[in-house]
């Protein structure tokens, strides 16, 4: 009864005996984590982007950012950022449609079940292996080009688009999307039948509903997961590497390049200089994000 | 009294030299000479008490760790479980698709830790980069490697090696006869290297290989950029990863690798087929070396004295390689000679590229390779 | 009137069947049809052989695999209870006491997808060193990077089921009725994200077995590095081992939604229960 009328979190600065306890305390739930976190990935991280100002002698160096500007990774960043644009956007508007589909159906079915478990797997599935299921697919010696070829039409007819960048958006969907499908569910098992009802009652259509009812709702979530769906398509290698070894046309390619080889190419320092700038692109986008998530809660309020 | 004192000198001298030989002997006793501390710096079999000593050591620790040795290169799975299956000792292979780079990454990145590679197999500019990370060793076989495929402590040693080749699928594809068949339609989208040259050494090689075809000379690449500049445009290139189920799946028939690694394919494909030009046999051979810091120095030492004896060798002879000690094998009368009768044939003279050869060549194609081929 | 309201809500259920049966159906052939091209080639002969089951039988002559399934496995178990414990009840924390911190999680969340793989193991690798060096090298040890690795995924997944529901209210009213913060996390918020918090345990496990990179590089051998060793005997064992391990992966995910009791919906009976239970 006595804790009826208190509020769970004040809302009042200054009472100074209350307000004072109360912040430290606050604090201590997120401990844990943060503990965790900063063992596990702030340190690392420091240890990796930290690594980038340092030379092959361990001298104080802006050499590795210089290094930056060379051409070829000025263009692997533009198209990486391209790239990653297109099959977040893309991948977000197709996996919010397959998610709804699945959304409105029995939330005890055996399709959800099915769907979902099919979309964890495939949402990280990747690499070569999948390369390599899009080549024998649609690839010069896969079935379904062979098919098309055989009824006139040679869709490689300008060029092997599989082996470059459009062919590799489309392989990236297949993890996309069945991503978006996972993140975005849970926000559109929040949407309760009975708001549909309620416009409906209110003389709404479908308009009415998405437009001032479900979407604003939505509109957090979607675009949140479609910041996790670029980042996500900013750092694979695998894949990209599987179907365009050539060329490298993707930053994280260019990174493996710099670490990995046999030649001699290794040089840590830059390779940890491009993390740095993944880092900060990531980072420009975040806040990009968060400036369109106030203006949309703004637009749809 | 002269001669009761000389006696006694005598007699001093005499149990001298029969403690010092005692001593002598006593080191030279199994039971206590190849500990774990000597053969962390044991140059040779004999520095550590003898071959019998080594494996005695060597079993005792029970375990070897490899990296980047996956069985179905140049028949390494047949050269690990005749090391098993001879010494019991039981060997973890990691990291199967790493790089030389990765090797050296994953030495000092584990450093003391009882996970870290024992030995390492790793091209040439990667192997030079890091001698500060091997412990000199020499086989018992050491006298049979050249000069110039050795480092004169020990610090790495050639291993095995072969020549650069373009292998085919004569089924999907015309027979190659030169380089430049590759530019016809033909071959129109059926043409991968394996790996991106400014990595991988095969690729790189790979171009080079093509340079030399065409009339460049080792010191300059560029004439093999320029080929591959060509066949992409003319559409023949595909910038894709070459796997063996890109080969089977004959989505890449035709792949410039080196020859030994290419005739694995032969087991997917039967039609397979290796060309090599006769005015462009480029060949290179891979490196060992034993880290510093290898977890089991005795079985490590123990590996290297089994890849260098005769069975060592004639597996990897098996596996389309040839061995270093390839030349006083075939004196010698132990070399495998069915094995030696199928290595791909060979009809012209060898080109080796040096050091700086290699590093101006992938400097070149840092610069240039991935402008000419987007 | 009400005839035509019928018709009106028959034919707008039809615009939903249809559209439902032509998403569904669209996105199936577009992902399952690169699968089957992957067993169909995994079922080829070599050269003008008939097609065999050769590669797949031999999957199970491989002894190692066994120990690397049995060690993926643990780490996904360990790797999806140590985040959902350490993930959800921060969240939701942070949700109702300091929302002001809600940014700062959001990006530290988003951070280990921002860099690759390959560039966080060199940063990773002296810390695996200290703790192979001072408390054990297991392989059980890679959780700590997992988890760290799952954040992404299981942060936009729990975000988005806690944002469908006012957390806020609940628990106040819950802490009002006397409950402590256990039984409202246990017994409040998680049944109420029960989608959410399944959908970040899929995503979990799906990592964990599809993990490659960092196993691979601190030289320890889980399934999908197994996986690329077995791979190389030849091109059909290769892509016949990776389908198997897609499989492998969906019927542990299938089982793992059996957990889900899914009321999805926040029941009176909830917050009744927890007056029950409070009052004693």
């Amino acid at each position: 009864m006595t804790i009826a009328g208190a509020p769970a979190v004040s809302t009042t600065a200054g009472r100074p005996l209350l307000g004072g306890r109360r912040l430290p305390l606050d604090w201590i739930g997120t401990v844990p984590f943060l503990a965790y976190v900063a063992v596990f990935l702030f340190l690392p991280t420091v240890i990796v982007l930290g690594g980038s100002v340092f030379d092959a002698n361990g001298s104080l160096t802006l050499v590795n950012f210089s290094h930056l500007s060379r051409v070829y990774i000025v263009k692997a960043t533009i198209q990486t950022i391209g790239l990653s644009a297109f099959t977040a956007v893309v991948g977000a508007i197709l996996g919010a449609l397959v998610a709804y589909a699945i959304a409105v159906g029995n939330p005890q079915g055996l399709l959800r079940r099915l769907t979902l478990s099919v979309s964890g797997v495939l949402a990280q599935f990747g690499g070569v292996t999948l390369a390599f299921a899009f080549i024998a697919t649609i690839g010069p010696a896969g079935f379904v080009y062979l098919w098309l070829a055989q009824h006139h039409a040679d869709i490689y007819a300008r060029s092997t688009w599989l082996f470059e960048l459009p062919g590799l958006a489309l392989v990236y969907l297949y993890f996309q999307i069945p991503l978006m499908v996972l993140v975005f569910l849970p926000a559109l098992d929040g949407i309760k039948p009975q708001w549909r009802e309620a416009t409906e009652s209110l003389g709404g259509g479908t308009w009415h509903y998405w437009r001032y009812v479900a979407g604003p709702l939505l509109a957090p979530a979607f675009l949140g997961a479609t910041l996790l769906l670029f980042a996500n398509s900013f750092s694979a290698y695998a894949t990209a590497n599987a179907l365009i070894n050539q060329g490298q046309p993707v930053i994280s390619q260019q990174i493996n390049g710099a670490l990995s080889g046999e030649v001699g190419s290794f040089e840590p320092g830059f390779a940890k200089a491009i993390a740095v700038e993944m880092v900060i692109i990531v980072t420009l986008v975040t806040v990009l994000y968060s400036l369109l998530q106030r203006r949309t809660s703004r637009w749809l309020q | 009294m002269n001669v009761g004192s000389l006696s006694r000198r005598l007699g001093l001298a005499v149990v001298a030299v029969f403690v010092v030989a005692a001593c002598g002997s006593s080191s030279n006793n199994t039971s206590a000479s190849c500990s774990e501390s000597t053969a962390k710096t044991a140059t040779s079999a004999a520095a550590c008490g003898g071959m019998d000593a080594l494996v005695t050591a060597a079993k005792a620790e029970g375990k070897l760790n490899i990296i980047a040795t996956p069985p179905d290169w140049a028949n390494y799975g047949e050269a690990i479980n005749g090391f098993k299956a001879k010494y019991g000792i039981d060997i973890t292979s990691d990291n199967p698709n790493g790089s030389s780079q990765d090797e050296i990454n994953a030495v000092t990145q584990l450093g003391t830790s009882s996970r870290a590679p024992d030995v390492l197999d790793m091209g040439k500019a990667v192997t030079l980069a890091n001698v500060a990370l091997y412990a000199p060793y020499k086989v018992a076989t050491w006298g049979d490697i050249l000069d110039s495929q050795k480092e004169p402590t020990g610090l790495w040693w050639q291993d095995y090696g072969g020549y650069m080749s373009i292998g085919y699928d004569s089924s999907k594809v015309p027979a190659i006869t030169s380089v430049d068949d590759l530019l016809k339609p033909e071959f129109k989208g059926k043409v991968a290297l394996n790996g991106n040259p400014k990595q991988a050494n095969a690729a790189l090689n790979g171009v080079m290989m093509a340079s030399l075809a065409e009339g460049g000379t080792p010191d300059d690449i560029s004439k093999g950029v320029d080929f591959f500049k060509r066949l992409k445009q003319a559409g023949n290139f595909i910038p894709v990863q070459a796997t063996t189920a890109t080969v089977k799946n004959g989505t890449t028939p035709v792949v410039f690798d080196w020859d030994y690694l290419s005739s694995s394919h032969g087991t997917d494909v039967p039609t397979w087929k290796i060309f090599e030009q006769s005015n462009a046999i480029l060949g290179d051979y891979y490196n060992q070396a034993i880290n510093k810091n290898a977890p089991h120095p005795a079985a490590a030492r123990l590996w290297e004295e089994y890849l260098y004896s005769d069975t060592g060798q004639n597996d990897w002879l098996r596996g389309k390689a040839r061995p270093v000690r390839m030349a006083a094998m075939i004196k010698a009368g132990t070399i495998d000679k069915t094995a030696a009768a199928a290595l791909p044939a060979v009809n012209g003279t060898p080109v080796f590229l040096t050091d700086s050869q290699a590093s101006n060549a992938k400097n070149f194609l840092t610069a240039h390779w991935d402008a000419a081929i987007s | 009137m009400a005839a035509v309201r019928g018709g009106f809500q028959r034919s707008k259920r039809l615009k939903l069947q249809v559209f439902r049966t032509v998403v569904l159906l669209a996105a199936g052939i577009f992902f399952l049809v690169p699968i089957g091209a992957m067993f169909e080639f995994s079922t080829r002969g070599v050269g003008d052989k008939p097609r065999t089951l050769e590669a797949w039988q031999s999957i199970g002559t491989y002894p190692d695999l066994v120990a690397a399934i049995t060690a993926s496995l643990e780490l996904a178990a360990i790797t999806t209870i140590v985040m959902l414990v350490l993930l959800a009840p921060t969240m939701v924390w942070v949700r109702l006491k300091l929302p002001g911190l809600s940014p700062i999680m959001e990006f530290v969340c988003l951070l280990p997808l921002t860099i690759p793989a390959i560039v966080l193991v060199v940063g990773l690798a002296p810390i695996y060193n200290w703790m192979g060096n001072n408390f054990s090298d297991s392989i059980l040890t890679l959780s700590f990077a997992y988890v760290v690795l799952v954040l992404p995924y299981a942060y936009r997944s729990l975000e988005a089921g806690l944002a469908a529901i006012d957390v806020k209210t609940l628990s106040e009213a819950a802490r009002s009725l006397g409950a402590g913060w256990l039984t409202v996390m246990w017994r409040i918020i998680v049944p109420n994200i029960s989608s959410a918090i399944l959908n970040s345990a899929f995503l979990s496990v799906a990592l964990v077995l599809g993990e490659y990179t960092i196993a691979n590089n601190l030289l320890y051998n889980n399934l999908q590095v197994e996986i690329a060793f077995l791979g190389r005997a030849n091109a059909g064992v290769s892509i016949a081992v990776a389908v198997a391990s897609l499989v492998f992966a969906f019927v542990i995910l299938v089982l793992l939604s059996f957990f889900n009791r899914g009321r999805g919906r926040l029941q009176l009976a909830d917050l009744q229960q927890v007056m029950r239970t409070e009052r004693g």
